[in-house]
């Protein structure tokens, strides 16, 4: 990874922008495409974490699958609720994981607390108090459809980033099924 | 067996426990001082209460009570088993020896009570982090961080 960042900051500061923009596309796409996931179901959102897994979902099929090693893993799931004692352990399992990485936070308790926001005493109130969250997938819990787009729409994060430092692409982002803006609307009168 | 049957059989098998029966709620309740804890549980544990359900306690501001489910397939019937402690001088009887069952029980109302048992093994914090500051299921825990929840909530 530092052999990567350092051509990529030898590139953005000598004007090779036309290299760097193909070289980007190509590690970008590579990074993408098979985003491996680290696990991490701390409470009831795993369930929807595993069911996303397996054969009626298929997460495999978008080049996601399950790894339990966090050093084999490009993106930590958090799924469930994080308690104080177990956070310092979901810290040494994200810094244990090589960059680059992100983080996806499933359910509403990993993204502010959810049900336990109020009168605990236990519970972290949202990953983003520790880690870097990228996605967020509202739900009490989240269909695995959902943990599925959160991934589709991690990948256009990924697409938007640049191996050069502090560089990033302009990515419009689309909603599945939702019409073109260049396309437009059609006349009522216009149908055959 | 129906809690009559339970006192008869009771007044059969021991003259110590007889008279601690009583019913509270429709539950069957075996009272017992503090002192007397653990004779009284090797008494359960040898008439056939060999099962210990659960551990628990309640905060009465005041005392503190100490409850025990106890089981028994013999007698295919269950008990509790009450005794008090002051909030002054929280500690009872440890009844690990009785119950290896008691351990991890224990230490979890230890953990969120703050009740001290006498003779536990390995007394220490089960589910809240070792440097966790206070107990905080006791009525006079406070805690800074924790937001109240509104009323409109």
């Amino acid at each position: 990874m530092a052999l990567v960042d350092r051509i990529g900051a030898g590139l953005a500061s000598s004007g090779g922008g036309v290299i760097l923009s193909s070289v980007d596309a190509l590690v970008d796409w590579s990074r993408g495409q098979s985003l491996w996931a680290f696990p991490m179901g701390t409470a009831c959102c795993a369930m929807e974490l595993i069911a996303a897994s397996f054969n009626k979902f298929d997460f495999d099929r978008m080049g996601t699958f399950p790894r339990p090693d966090p050093r084999h893993t490009d993106v930590i799931i958090l799924a469930g609720t994080i308690t104080e004692k177990m956070k310092p352990a979901i810290k040494r399992l994200y810094d244990q994981m090589p960059d680059p990485k992100w983080v996806i936070a499933m359910g509403n308790c990993t993204i502010s607390g959810g049900i336990f926001y109020y009168d605990s005493y236990s519970v972290v109130r949202g990953a983003d108090e520790f880690l870097p969250v990228d996605v967020y997938i509202a739900g009490c819990p989240p269909r695995p459809e959902s943990l599925q787009d959160g991934v589709i729409q991690l990948r256009e994060l990924v697409k938007a980033e640049s191996i050069a430092p502090g560089k990033r692409h302009e990515r419009t982002y689309t909603l599945p099924g939702a019409p073109q803006a260049s396309e437009p609307d059609p006349e009522p009168g216009d149908a055959k | 067996m129906k809690h009559e049957e339970l006192r008869a059989r009771l007044a059969e098998l021991s003259p110590v426990l007889s008279p601690l029966f009583s019913l509270e709620f429709g539950d069957a309740v075996i009272g017992v001082g503090r002192d007397t804890l653990l004779a009284t549980a090797r008494e359960l544990r040898e008439i056939g209460f060999d099962r210990l359900g659960m551990v628990t306690a309640v905060d009465r501001d005041e005392f503190f009570v100490m409850v025990y489910r106890l089981q028994s397939r013999a007698l295919s019937s269950a008990v509790f088993l009450k005794t008090k402690a002051p909030s002054d001088d929280a500690r009872v009887d440890s009844l690990v020896d009785v119950w290896p069952a008691a351990n991890w029980q224990e230490r979890e109302v230890f953990d969120l009570f703050g009740i001290v048992f006498d003779g536990h093994p390995d007394l220490r914090r089960i589910m809240l982090p070792d440097d966790f500051d206070g107990h905080p299921l006791r009525k006079d825990y406070f805690n800074p961080n924790v937001i109240k929840r509104p009323d409109y909530i």
